[in-house]
């Protein structure tokens, strides 16, 4: 086959081409490898460019992430009728090619990931040249091939690709991570180990899978492991995966990590990784418990499902009440994101719909509001406030505009309706009372009321206190380039909670599991 | 006497377990920070070797065709899980990079690696917060 275009050229460069007959002009059936050809492109360009001229680097990754933005937002509507697209690399056939495989919930965590990566890159234009200054470029770089890795996670259907692109995403993570406070090396020296532990747990899963199978690719694995139910070696495996993926997603007590390392990163990093990270991390766990072990067997028989929803009820109460105990503001939102996580745990540990769809739904609320609040603190410090929350006291007047977004994001973590968080727990409240989880029941509804402990408490200093003597304050308001991002991520939460009805039955309706249906929903 | 006998014929696991065990516990009981490091590459080693363990077949040849033995494939190794672990090594190579690299950033700011030592300046550390 000879090369006829650059179209065909860009193609090949992202394994696309050698179709049986080799189509010039893509078409929707290859929108899951189109979906991360800006990102690979990205991948070289952002650095290239960036040496030209520093500022080139930001406005590459905004064109590039506008682009990712756009398709990804594509493939979630072409696939919202619940057919999924199927892309075989270099039209190698599964199981023994590598498929990427664009269905609606892997299109809807995509699309999560890039809306919060367009807008985290957004604030990161005026953010980074003053966090890290000469640093953008590598910033800008790393990210990029972050959210490559992190998209190809979500988008690929074979078992040791997602392995690759799992330590793709760790490494650039890792990088991102120790940039910022002194300690932030150290911090992420630590998370880098217990990071790859995780990564490795999960190839030790994946390598019994592959003993037991001879095969790699989900779907056909998942078809095979039929006659396997009972195997021992099939257990193992799914025990590393979890303990591998917990790690990775910060399941207590596997969260040891996080908190130190949110705490000393760099605020925008810590708004990219994040929101995204861990979130991906729990998509893979749903993608392994209901689609390739199958949720009857690994939640119910092998009883899963009960260690990883008290697991992750516990993670809820002792990151909640962590949360309450803190004085840092970065260190308050990293306990917090503990607790927030446990609450994804528990829905996807339950195995009832409705959980699911809470657990799911709280991916995009989760990423929204910890982005927000993330970005906020790093206004705050960049406008020459300080992360105390002691001095945090009639920020609400100085800021004005800042704390819009902070209150709204606070309000849907505390889950007050009409705000978006109100509805992912809600769901899970329904789940749990319908599977008769009545004690979870009880803790989740408590959980709420710490949660509301300790935001209320940011809320009342920032708006009802006058500012103490000596306080470190911001000079004012941030850049509006800072925040667009903020208030739009949190009218976002706000919208998500309005259209909620409509988002569930549209969206995560369809990405649901096949056997598990919501209620009233077809 | 049947798990011995299980263990002389599988010694090949019976040592990527012990390896396993030795990575993990380098890394998470050693007191200084590079030998953590070296810890998580035997780690990562010997879940290289348990791919190629699984791979390896008694009396087979290397998987490339040959006429001699025809198109019989449980005559040839499997090379699926070569190729695999040969990315596995790529990415254990880049996690040492960066580890490394994170080291060196660690020993110009602390001017430790031990745990203990650097817990100390990591306490009398109060830039900022």
């Amino acid at each position: 086959m000879t090369l006829e275009s650059p179209v065909q050229i860009a193609f090949l460069a992202a394994g696309g081409v050698a179709h049986e007959s080799a189509r010039l002009v893509p078409n929707a059936s290859d929108l899951p490898a189109l979906i991360l050809v800006p990102l690979i492109v990205g991948v070289f360009l952002v650095p290239l460019l960036g040496l030209l001229r520093r500022r080139l680097a930001y406005v590459t990754t905004l064109l590039i992430l506008a682009t990712y933005a756009a398709l990804a937002l594509t493939g979630l509507r072409t696939v919202l009728d619940g057919s999924a697209i199927h892309y075989r690399m270099a039209g190698w056939t599964p199981p023994l090619g590598i498929e990427l495989a664009l269905d609606p919930l892997s299109a809807f965590v995509m699309v999560t990931i890039a809306v919060i990566g367009l807008l985290v890159t957004i604030y990161a234009g005026a953010a980074v040249r003053r966090e890290t200054p000469e640093r953008e470029v590598a910033f800008f770089a790393l990210m990029v091939v972050m959210l490559l890795g992190l998209s190809g996670m979500v988008m690929t259907a074979d078992l040791f690709n997602l392995y690759v692109f799992f330590e793709v995403s760790s490494l650039s993570g890792y990088a991102l991570m120790a940039v910022g406070h002194r300690k932030a090396v150290v911090s992420a020296y630590r998370y880098l180990l217990l990071g790859t532990i995780g990564a490795s747990f999960y190839l030790l899963g994946v390598g019994f899978l592959y003993v037991l199978t001879g095969s790699l690719n989900m779907a056909d694995v998942a078809a095979r492991l039929g006659d396997l139910a009972g195997n021992p070696a099939l257990s193992v495996s799914l025990v590393f995966m979890v303990l591998g993926l917990g790690l990775k997603m910060a399941l207590f007590p596997l969260h040891i990590w996080l908190p130190d390392a949110y705490t000393y990163a760099s605020s925008t990093s810590t708004a990219i990784i994040a929101p995204v990270m861990t979130k991906v991390s729990a998509y893979v766990l749903i993608r392994m418990l209901y689609f390739v072990y199958g949720a009857d067997w690994s939640l119910s028989e092998l009883g899963v499902g009960p260690v990883v929803a008290w697991l992750a009820m516990g993670g809820v109460v002792w990151g909640s009440v962590m949360a309450l105990a803190q004085q840092d503001a970065k260190r308050m939102l990293a306990y917090s994101s503990v607790a927030q996580v446990g609450y994804i745990g528990l829905g996807l540990a339950t195995g009832h719909p409705l959980a699911l769809t809470g657990a799911i739904l709280h991916i995009l609320n989760h990423a929204m509001m910890k982005s927000t609040l993330f970005l906020v603190t790093g206004s705050v410090e960049l406008s020459g406030g300080s992360r105390r929350l002691g001095d945090w006291k009639g920020l609400g007047r100085r800021m004005p505009l800042t704390f819009v977004g902070f209150t709204l994001a606070a309000l849907a973590m505390v889950g007050i309706p009409p705000t978006s968080g109100f509805f992912s727990k809600w769901y899970l409240a329904l789940g749990l009372a319908d599977s008769g989880q009545w004690a979870l029941l009880v803790l989740l509804i408590l959980s709420g009321l710490l949660t509301a402990g300790y935001f209320f408490r940011v809320l009342e200093r920032v708006y009802a206190r006058e500012p103490r003597e000596g306080a470190v304050q911001p000079a004012g308001e941030a850049t509006a380039a800072m925040n667009l991002p903020v208030i739009a991520l949190g009218a976002g939460t706000l919208l998500l909670g309005l259209f909620n009805a409509w988002f569930v039955g549209r969206v995560i309706a369809q990405a649901l599991p096949a056997g598990l249906n919501l209620p009233g929903v077809s | 006497m049947e798990w011995l006998h299980l263990l002389v014929r599988h010694w090949a696991y019976a040592l990527t377990v012990l390896l396993i065990l030795i990575g993990l516990h380098g890394m998470l009981l050693k007191r200084n920070l590079l030998k953590k490091l070296i810890g998580m590459n035997i780690f990562q080693g010997a879940i290289i070797l348990f791919f190629i363990v699984h791979a390896y077949k008694d009396g087979a040849s290397v998987p490339i065709w040959s006429k001699a033995l025809g198109e019989h494939a449980e005559r040839y190794m499997n090379p699926v899980p070569h190729g695999l672990m040969l990315t596995a090594i790529v990415v254990s190579v880049a996690t040492t990079g960066v580890a490394l690299a994170l080291l060196s950033l660690i020993h110009k700011r602390y001017g430790t690696l031990e745990e203990d030592e650097l817990l100390t300046a990591l306490r009398a550390d109060r830039e900022e917060v």
